[in-house]
């Protein structure tokens, strides 16, 4: 009996991560399902970027008040998961503050986790404040409604509950260690868990361990559940930032991929010696679809962009369109994004693996035309987002599959390209007039 | 071109004058300023003339990347046929567009927008200019997003105005988050979809914001937008919308 805790520890710990272990792989066999590109390029420049921008949160403190906070947050999530490890050794173990023996060391450490613990929950209590009292606009658009607006609060509380179970475990185990109890060896230092101590006035030792144990378990348990909690929540960003900073696109922002399918036709269509009636080869393969109407017609890293979005919601708030009232909103494309791909692999998992027509898709089901037309390519949304999420791509791929798979430009479009096609120029001008102004005075 | 070729000779740089520069009647006043400017700086250089056609750009952004692409191998061919090697254009769109989506096709030069090839000559000396009709004068600039947020060009713009001993104000949101004129993505060549304002309206609220005298773009479709603006709220009388090329053309005596 008097390993029970550690066993059942094992079992917690094993069911927790076993069950992160099974999300992690829905997730990726999820994104795979999006088309393979080649991000194999400029590592060097890949994993500084990673550096900059997810480690170093660069692009985060554009919006100083957000950022300065959410570095507060960032860095006690990093910090504090060093006392998680001592914490899962001790579990497993059956032992009390493992690292102890470090002296110095050990009671700076405690200490820093401590103050940061205090001022996460300073943070996340701004944040709630910032979502729910002061209404920044941004939380407040009408794709954040609903469970959108559910999962940025919960994810405020759970934050929020677990510092303090971290803090009131410290608390409890100070007073322990005061009264001298066995196995409360002094360890530590408590800036900002000795305060603490006026609840536990009076409290014999049999309750106070009671206390800190019960406040240990619930901290680890409430860890496993938050980590099993990402996956169906916003909240992935915390690990996804990273790869996606680092397959984020290098090239300037104004420059938009040429699609290689259609290379292949206009060289095709170039070539004074190709045979105009040829017959496809028997092996040939189906041509290509030309952008994209669905999840599976984007590319994994668009795929992968969509679940690192945590609906921060910079990009709508500096985007041209939604600023001025269109319904635009490229936080929805990538919420859309997600959304449509969770169905897809739902979908898949309902039917052994395998893709049944939903008779639904991304364009349309999720994101209507409508917003896709308003988009001015300006690539604000781009530079606002703090981990190289690139909406912009998405609404051109759709863009793409609407004219050349459906012929559906909005008419003043078509009659623009058929300018294009006829006198070389947006404008009916002739294009044999183009050089007129030098002629004028 | 078609002639310097003929006659054995090769400019100094092609100048992309684009549809706007070529059709355009208020564009086409930026590009006469910035042929004056290069005269002035006797810079050798040629334009295609009635060989040149749309870069490809608004169809791109529309999604017709057909049409895009056989607007760029036509032009390609044109100027790999003429040997070109530096292009200068006064239009962010056309710059974006042979600069970055061109080589994938098959041409490479070297792309300048004519505010990076202005700020060179000056550098050079082959332009110069003391004071000038804009001395102490209020201007704003707006970062066209094609040159801006694109291509990273927020200096050259603001080097040359700051040439004109002018007072430069900068709108609330500018360089990287620049507001849109609202013309980029094909959207000139469309009605905007149903909304609160136009985005040139928004744009220009925050121009007037400045209390500018002058608005400065590097862009002639926002030049558009932006004039639309200022027209709107009725201050055409007070505030003139400039390219960089026709402040600096007309400052001296050019």
């Amino acid at each position: 009996m008097e390993y029970l805790p550690n066993i059942l520890f094992v079992i917690v710990l094993i069911a927790g991560i076993g069950f992160f272990a099974r999300n992690v792989k829905r997730l990726s066999r999820n994104i795979k399902l999006g088309k393979d590109v080649d991000v194999s390029d400029n590592i060097g420049q890949r994993w500084k970027n990673m550096a900059k921008i997810a480690l170093g949160q660069t692009k985060m403190v554009v919006r100083p008040i957000a950022g300065f906070l959410h570095i507060i947050v960032y860095v006690g999530f990093i910090i504090i998961n060093i006392e998680v490890i001592e914490i899962i050794l001790d579990g497993i173990l059956g032992t009390h503050r493992l690292f102890a023996p470090f002296g110095t060391v050990y009671d700076i450490l405690i200490g820093s986790f401590e103050v940061l613990a205090f001022l996460v929950i300073v943070a996340v209590t701004v944040f709630w404040i910032r979502r729910n009292i002061i209404r920044v606009k941004r939380f407040l658009k009408p794709e954040m409604t609903g469970w959108p607006k559910q999962d940025g609060n919960l994810i405020l509380y759970i934050e929020l509950v677990l510092m303090v179970l971290f803090l009131t475990m410290n608390g409890a185990d100070y007073q322990l260690q005061q009264m001298g109890a066995a196995h409360y060896t002094e360890a530590g230092m408590f800036p900002v868990s000795q305060f603490m101590a006026p609840f536990f006035d009076g409290m014999s030792i049999s309750s106070l361990i009671l206390v800190e144990r019960t406040a240990w378990w619930l901290h680890i348990i409430g860890i496993l559940c938050f980590l099993n909690y990402l996956y169906y929540s916003k909240h992935l960003h915390i690990l996804l930032a990273f790869p996606n900073t680092f397959y984020g696109k290098l090239v300037p922002k104004g420059q938009f991929q040429n699609l290689d399918a259609v290379t292949a036709e206009v060289k095709l269509m170039m070539d004074p010696s190709a045979d105009p009636f040829a017959a496809p080869a028997e092996d040939a393969a189906e041509p290509a679809k030309f952008g994209a109407s669905d999840v599976m017609d984007l590319s994994w890293v668009q795929l992968l962009n969509s679940y690192t979005c945590t609906e921060c919601g910079r990009c709508t708030d500096e985007c041209p369109a939604n600023q001025t009232g269109k319904k635009l909103s490229p936080r929805k494309i990538m919420m859309d994004t997600r959304d449509r791909l969770e169905e897809v692999g739902k979908n898949i998992d309902a039917n052994k693996g395998q893709f049944v027509d939903d008779g639904k898709q991304l364009l349309d089901g999720y994101i209507t035309r409508e917003e896709l037309w308003a988009c001015t390519t300006c690539n604000a949304c781009v530079q606002a987002c703090p981990v190289s999420i690139d909406p912009l791509s998405i609404i051109m791929d759709m863009r793409q599959y609407l004219v050349m798979e459906q012929s559906a430009a909005p008419t003043d479009l078509n009659n623009m390209m058929g300018n294009i096609e006829n006198n070389g120029a947006p404008w009916p001008f002739n294009q044999m007039d183009r050089l007129n102004w030098a002629k004028e005075e | 071109m078609a002639e310097l070729f003929a006659a054995g000779q090769k400019p100094e740089v092609l100048f992309w004058v684009g549809c706007a520069g070529s059709f355009d009647d208020r564009a086409k006043k930026i590009t006469k300023a910035f042929v004056q400017l290069l005269n002035r700086a006797n810079v050798s250089f040629a334009v295609l003339g009635t060989e040149e056609s749309c870069t490809g750009d608004p169809a791109k952004r529309a999604g017709n990347e057909f049409l895009f692409q056989m607007q760029a191998v036509t032009n390609i061919e044109v100027m790999n046929a003429y040997g070109i090697n530096k292009i200068v254009t006064a239009c962010p769109h056309c710059f974006n567009t042979i600069k970055n989506e061109y080589p994938g096709l098959g041409g490479h030069y070297e792309v300048v927008h004519h505010t990076q090839f202005l700020k060179k000559l000056f550098e050079d000396g082959r332009i110069t200019l003391e004071g000038g009709k804009f001395k102490g004068k209020r201007i704003t600039y707006h970062d066209p997003c094609y040159l801006g947020r694109a291509n990273n060009v927020y200096e050259a713009p603001r080097d040359l105005i700051r040439k004109l001993d002018a007072e430069l104000i900068e709108m609330k949101s500018c360089k990287e988050k620049g507001l849109c004129c609202g013309a980029g993505g094909a959207q000139m060549f469309k009605e905007p979809e149903k909304g609160d304002k136009d985005v040139n309206i928004e744009r220009t609220e925050q121009a007037l914001e400045t209390q500018p005298e002058i608005i400065a773009a590097g862009c002639p479709f926002c030049n558009t937008m932006m004039t639309d603006g200022v027209k709107n709220k009725e201050k055409e009388g007070a505030i003139a919308v400039m390219d960089i090329a026709e402040l600096i053309a007309s400052a001296g005596d050019l």
